[in-house]
């Protein structure tokens, strides 16, 4: 019964005094809102991350070759050679360049990738109809192609691109196969790109000799020794360890995902203090709400209120003010997800356990910062707060 | 009407310390009120009258001396009981009526009632019958700013009256409103005496303790007199 009277009065109070109840809640809006933004955007980061080295494999190294001196690459039998490593369970090199395809009126700029049968194997990157590059198409420098699924729609639109014509760079090539839809990742999208045999590409982007290739292990445990083998032969090579780089996922998932969790941590630190601010800025109106009402604190005694019925009611005001407050940012939080989703390139996911949290939170805010006033309340001695105007 | 006094002050002192120095408020105060009584304490500003009427109304507790309301003995009790001696023995009715503006006046009479724990029900019975009793009916959900001055003292009449206490403590009842609604409030005071209401009432106006049945005079802490008016 007093209870409810109590809520009641605190919903009259915070309602007559609008604006002065929105400021004293904004501290608590801001930091509840930034909590969940900033932990919702680093949680998406993080899984995206995730999502994408592990999609890239986790039993995948990928290997750069700079070079020193004169010899800046490798040659593709030394390449093919490491498939002799123990725990290598294939080899793929690659030659990359871009070029203008075209077919009929459509044209467009996409990355151009030499590439053997291995690749298929390697990158986990299949042909949905058709057929793969064949050992056969280098071997005679075939002009054929296989098309990324994005390119492909580009180009032909809903038609089977399989079996007709394409010009790269006025060359005509014909395609053999279309590649399975993959999805972007954080190397560039997997289906905007052409690939050709390792063969036609050396001639075709008139270079030679292999600058990167990757190597998957039969599993995630033979990384460490795959990469040891293979950083040990490039070191007698070229004599340099910063001739090449060997990129390992799982390596990079790690650090990726610590910098992110150290940054989220001291973000949502920063948020967490903005929250204690907010609770300050309750607790100081609180009492300036209680120096205001003296006099009604006064009536209430005099009729009889108890000093836990003050304390409740100051108590609960405090609460519903932090609350609220609280619902309101969490509102807010969420809304800047939903619009910072529209920016990013990946789907944004919700912090939904930092919603429990900071409801919880800010309920704890109004309680730990209302005791003082309403304790100050609580305490006015009746023959005093009467006197008082 | 039971036989023990309904009041029964024995003795009392209080004071203040002031600049190490004993104020002396009330000294030696000792009287008596029986049930159905209506007695009007007066005095000059500074005289102790208020304080007396805080010590009645259990809104303060005297430095020594023996209070005992309705039976119960004030002098060594918890903040708490005080409160629920308060909620149910006293009816307080202020010069400045002291309605809470935020509420209704129905809202305002159901208060000391809410403290007291009553239901819903129950509550709004009550109030409506105190409202009722002092012709308010009519206005029961106005708030205190939409009502006059009389009205407002009315409601705050209906609010002492709601939890049916067996003491009215009227503090300059007449002191905030004009001639004319004064006598009206006057009026209606006394009609709640004839009906049975024991009514303490300070004023310092001697017009208006003639209209009470006993006239207790306070001056210096000290009360100097204790006469009954001629019916």
């Amino acid at each position: 019964m007093i209870f409810f009277q109590s809520v009641r009065m605190a919903l009259l109070s915070v309602i007559t005094n609008k604006i002065r109840s929105f400021l004293t809640m904004l501290g608590i809006i801001i930091g509840v809102s930034s909590v969940i933004l900033v932990v919702s955007v680093g949680m998406s980061f993080n899984g995206q991350i995730s999502d994408q080295f592990g999609d890239m494999g986790t039993n995948l190294l990928s290997v750069n070759v700079m070079g020193r001196g004169v010899t800046s690459s490798l040659t593709y039998d030394e390449v093919i050679a490491y498939n002799k490593i123990k725990g290598v369970s294939g080899v793929s090199p690659t030659l990359s360049g871009n070029v203008t395809a075209k077919h009929r009126n459509n044209n467009v700029d996409v990355s151009l990738e030499g590439v053997i049968p291995a690749y298929e194997h390697v990158k986990d990157f299949h042909v949905q109809s058709g057929r793969f590059v064949l050992n056969i198409d280098s071997q005679y420098r075939q002009k054929v192609a296989v098309l990324g699924s994005s390119t492909a729609t580009t180009l032909f639109g809903s038609e089977n691109p399989v079996g007709q014509d394409i010009r790269l760079n006025g060359e005509t090539f014909k395609i053999v196969g279309l590649l399975q839809s993959k999805g972007t990742s954080l190397m560039g999208s997997n289906d905007e790109k052409i690939l050709i045999p390792l063969a036609t590409a050396e001639r075709f982007l008139q270079t030679k000799g292999i600058q990167t290739f990757e190597v998957k292990t039969v599993t995630e445990q033979d990384i460490p020794t795959v990469k040891a083998m293979l950083a040990n032969s490039l070191e007698q090579k070229f004599k340099d360890s910063s001739a090449y780089d060997i990129f390992d996922a799982q390596e990079m998932i790690k650090s990726m995902e610590k910098t992110n969790a150290l940054m989220s941590a001291s973000l949502a630190g920063i948020a967490g203090i903005s929250l204690i601010v907010g609770g300050i800025g309750i607790m100081n109106i609180m009492i300036v709400s209680v120096n205001e009402r003296t006099r009604e604190i006064g009536i209430r005694k005099a009729i009889g209120a108890k000093k836990s019925n003050i304390l409740i009611q100051f108590m609960i005001e405090s609460i519903f003010l932090s609350t609220l407050g609280g619902l309101l940012g969490i509102g807010v939080g969420l809304g800047l997800v939903w619009i910072a989703g529209k920016f990013t390139p990946f789907p944004i996911q919700y912090a939904w356990n930092m919603v429990t949290i900071s409801f919880v939170f800010s309920f704890v805010i109004g309680v730990l910062f209302g005791i003082i006033p309403a304790n100050k309340a609580a305490r006015l001695r009746p023959i005093y707060a009467l006197r008082t105007d | 009407m039971s036989q023990e006094p309904l009041i029964q002050i024995n003795h009392m002192n209080h004071g203040y310390m002031m600049a190490g120095q004993r104020m002396p408020i009330l000294q030696d105060i000792s009287m008596t009120v029986n049930h159905g009584e209506f007695v009007a304490i007066i005095g000059p500003s500074g005289s102790g009258k208020s304080t007396l009427m805080n010590m009645i109304g259990c809104l303060d507790l005297p430095n020594s001396g023996e209070y005992i309301l309705d039976g119960q003995n004030v002098r060594k009790t918890s903040d708490n009981r005080l409160a629920k001696i308060r909620n149910e023995k006293i009816g307080f009715i202020f010069q400045s009526f002291n309605l809470l503006p935020k509420l209704s006046a129905i809202e305002n009479v159901e208060l000391p009632l809410i403290y007291r724990g009553l239901s819903y029900r129950e509550r709004k019975k009550r109030a409506s019958q105190a409202l009722e009793q002092v012709g308010l009916h009519e206005r029961m959900y106005h708030r205190p700013n939409q009502l006059s001055g009389g009205q407002q003292q009315r409601v705050a009449i209906a609010r002492a009256l709601a939890g049916d206490p067996p003491l009215l403590l009227a503090d300059e009842p007449t002191g905030a409103l004009d001639t004319h609604t004064g006598k009206e409030v006057m009026q209606m005071i006394k009609t709640l005496n004839q009906q049975g209401h024991t009514i303490i009432l300070i004023t310092h106006d001697l017009d208006i303790a003639d209209q009470a049945k006993r006239v207790i005079r306070i001056q210096n802490g000290v009360l100097t007199e204790d006469r009954r008016n001629p019916e």
